[in-house]
C-alpha cells in the first residue's frame, strides 16, 4: 500500500515538475533530422544546469518518456530524502558512483543492463555541469565504453539552449526564458573506430546542433 | 464593476465573431482551392493566424466578462510571456540573475497590483523611477562590469515595453470619465480593435497596392501604400466606433489616428530590435503570429499614449 502511494506521488511530482518547467521555459522540442532512431537509445546532451534532464524528459513523446531514465551522480541524488524521492522515485534515475574507485567499470555495466531491459537513457558526457565560457567541455570516455558494450544502440545528440541562463550553477530560483531542446541525427560506433575518433565525432554532432540557430528557435532566418 | 450591463461590449464581441467567421470561411475556401494538401505556405499561415485570432478573442472575451480583475490578470500574464521573450534575446549574464528574478517576480506583479488598486500616482513612476534605479544597484553588487550599460539598458527597456507600457491597457479601467461610469472596458475594446484593424489593413493594403517600401532595411513587407491605407482606414473605423466611447466622432477619429500611428511605429521599432538580434520572430508560442511581442508590439506603443490623451482631456481623476 505504501509503495502504491509512493509510486503515485512520484508520478505526480514528475508531472508537476515537467509542468513547471514548461511554465518557466515554454520549452520546445525540435527534431533536426528525419531519420528515425531505434529504441532504446542513448540521448547525450550538453550539461549546464540541474534542469537539463527535466527539459529533455519533458519534450519526449509520452511513450518514450515513460521508458527513459536519466543517468545521474549517486553522490548528489542520494544526499537527502527529498533528492532521493525526486531523482530515484519521480524520474527513475539510474544512479552511478562518480567518485568511487570502480567508477569507470560499474556504470557502463549498469547502463548497458538498463538498455537491455528496454530503457532509453539520458547522459551528460561532459561529466559535470559546464560553467565555463566554452560551449562544450571535452566529452568523457563513458559514452565510448557504452557504445563499445552496445554497438547496435543509437546515440542521439541533444542540444539544450539557454537553460544555463535560466538556472545557472549556484542559483536556486529559475528566471523565465525560452528554451529549445534540439535532437540531431543518431550515431553509432563504427567498427574499429578509436576512442578519440568516436568522442570527437559525438562532440562535433552536438556542436553542429548548437550552431544551427542560437539563441532561440529561429535565429538567422529572413525577415518576412 | 459589472460588464454584463454593457450592451456595446456584446455588440463588439458579436461583430468580431462575425469578422472571424467570414475570415475562417474565406481561409477554408482558399485552402480547398489552392492548397488542399497544405502546400501553400501563405494560405497555411493565414489559416494558422485565423485560428490563433479565435483563441485570442475568446481569451479577451473571458477576461472582459470577468471584469477588472480578469483584465489585469490577463495582461499581467501577457506581460510575463512578452518579458520572457524579450529577456531571452538580451545579453544578460549570470551576474544579472537576481536582476531578472526581481524584474519577473517583483516588479511585474507589483506594477499590476498597483494598476489593479488604481494607484496612478505610483504605478506611473514605479518602473521608470524605482525599478530603473534599483535594478542597476542590484546588478552592480555582483561586480561584473562587462557590458554593464548594455545589460542594464536591455533589462530596463524590456520592463518598459513589456510591463510598463502593456499595463496601461488595464489602467484604462481606472480613468474617471463623467457620464461613462462602469463602461471603461469599452476604451480597451476601442484601443485593441483599432490597433489590430490597423495592423491587418496595413497588411491587406500593402499586399494589394504596395509599391514603395517604407523601411527596406527593417521590413520588406511594410510599404507606403500599406501604411497610408492602414492608418487611414483605422482612423475611419475609429470615428465610426465613437458610439461606444465618450468621444465625439471627430475626437474618436483623431484618437484612432494617434493609436494607428503609434502602432505602426511600434511595429517598426520592434522589427529593428529583431533585426539587430538576428531573429525573425520574438517567439514561437502563437501559431502563425510568432511570439507574444509580435502580436503586442503595436498595442504596447499605442496604449500609454492613448491612456494619457484620454486622461488629460476627459478624466477627472
Amino acid at each position: 500500500m505504501r509503495l502504491v502511494v509512493r509510486r503515485f506521488a512520484a508520478g505526480f511530482v514528475a508531472a508537476l515538475i515537467g509542468f513547471l518547467a514548461r511554465l518557466i521555459t515554454a520549452v520546445r522540442g525540435v527534431r533536426h533530422s528525419d531519420e528515425a532512431y531505434t529504441e532504446p537509445c542513448v540521448f547525450y546532451a550538453n550539461h549546464a544546469s540541474h534542469g537539463d534532464f527535466i527539459l529533455i524528459w519533458t519534450v519526449l513523446p509520452p511513450g518514450l518518456r515513460a521508458e527513459t531514465r536519466p543517468v545521474a551522480g549517486a553522490d548528489y541524488w542520494q544526499a537527502s530524502r527529498l533528492r532521493r524521492f525526486i531523482g530515484v522515485d519521480a524520474f527513475r534515475s539510474l544512479l552511478i558512483a562518480r567518485n568511487g574507485e570502480h567508477a569507470d567499470i560499474d556504470p557502463i555495466t549498469a547502463m548497458a543492463e538498463a538498455l537491455d531491459q528496454g530503457s532509453s537513457l539520458i547522459v551528460f558526457p561532459e561529466g559535470t555541469r559546464n560553467t565555463t565560457e566554452d560551449r562544450l567541455l571535452p566529452l568523457k570516455s563513458g559514452i565510448f565504453h557504452l557504445a563499445e558494450a552496445r554497438p547496435d544502440v543509437d546515440f542521439v545528440p541533444v542540444w539544450i539552449s539557454n537553460l544555463n541562463r535560466v538556472l545557472p550553477k549556484g542559483e536556486f530560483l529559475p528566471v523565465p526564458l525560452l528554451c529549445v531542446v534540439r535532437f540531431g541525427a543518431a550515431l553509432r560506433l563504427d567498427p574499429g573506430e578509436s576512442k578519440a575518433a568516436f568522442l570527437e565525432r559525438a562532440r562535433d554532432r552536438l556542436l553542429a546542433l548548437a550552431d544551427e540557430d542560437e539563441p532561440v528557435c529561429n535565429r538567422g532566418t529572413e525577415q518576412s | 464593476m459589472s460588464t454584463t450591463a454593457i450592451p456595446e461590449l456584446g455588440y463588439m464581441l458579436l461583430a468580431v465573431g462575425l469578422i472571424l467567421v467570414v475570415a475562417s470561411v474565406t481561409g477554408y475556401v482558399l485552402k480547398r482551392k489552392f492548397s488542399p494538401d497544405g502546400g501553400n505556405d501563405a494560405i497555411e499561415n493565414l489559416n494558422a493566424r485565423i485560428r490563433a485570432w479565435w483563441a485570442m478573442v475568446a481569451l479577451l472575451g473571458i477576461a472582459f466578462l470577468a471584469g477588472k480583475t480578469g483584465v489585469v490578470v490577463l495582461f499581467a500574464l501577457l506581460s510575463f510571456a512578452a518579458l520572457r521573450e524579450f529577456a531571452t534575446l538580451t545579453n544578460t549574464t549570470r551576474a544579472d540573475h537576481r536582476v531578472l528574478l526581481a524584474a519577473f517576480f517583483v516588479v511585474l506583479p507589483v506594477q499590476y497590483y498597483l494598476v489593479w488598486a488604481e494607484r496612478y500616482g505610483i504605478y506611473s513612476i514605479f518602473i521608470p523611477v524605482y525599478a530603473f534605479l534599483f535594478l542597476p544597484i542590484l546588478a552592480v553588487l555582483r561586480g561584473d562590469v562587462d557590458d554593464f550599460l548594455v545589460r542594464i539598458a536591455e533589462t530596463q527597456w524590456g520592463l518598459m515595453i513589456c510591463v510598463f507600457c502593456a499595463s496601461h491597457v488595464p489602467a484604462l479601467l481606472s480613468l474617471d470619465i463623467p457620464g461613462y461610469d462602469g463602461r471603461n472596458i469599452l476604451l480597451i475594446v476601442f484601443l485593441i480593435f483599432v490597433v489590430q484593424m490597423s495592423d491587418v489593413l496595413q497588411y491587406v493594403c500593402g499586399k494589394l497596392l504596395g509599391r514603395h517600401r517604407i523601411a527596406p532595411r527593417l521590413s520588406p513587407s511594410k510599404t507606403v501604400e500599406g501604411f497610408v491605407g492602414g492608418v487611414a482606414s483605422a482612423t475611419l473605423i475609429g470615428a465610426l466606433l465613437s458610439w461606444m466611447t465618450p468621444f465625439s466622432m471627430l475626437e474618436a477619429g483623431l484618437l484612432a489616428f494617434a493609436i494607428a500611428l503609434m502602432g505602426f511605429f511600434g511595429g517598426l521599432v520592434m522589427s529593428a530590435i529583431k533585426r539587430d538580434r538576428g531573429v525573425k520572430d520574438w517567439g514561437y508560442l502563437i501559431e502563425g503570429h510568432g511570439g507574444f511581442i509580435d502580436r503586442l508590439d503595436s498595442v504596447v506603443f499605442a496604449a500609454p499614449i492613448f491612456f494619457h490623451l484620454v486622461r488629460f482631456w476627459w478624466s477627472t481623476s
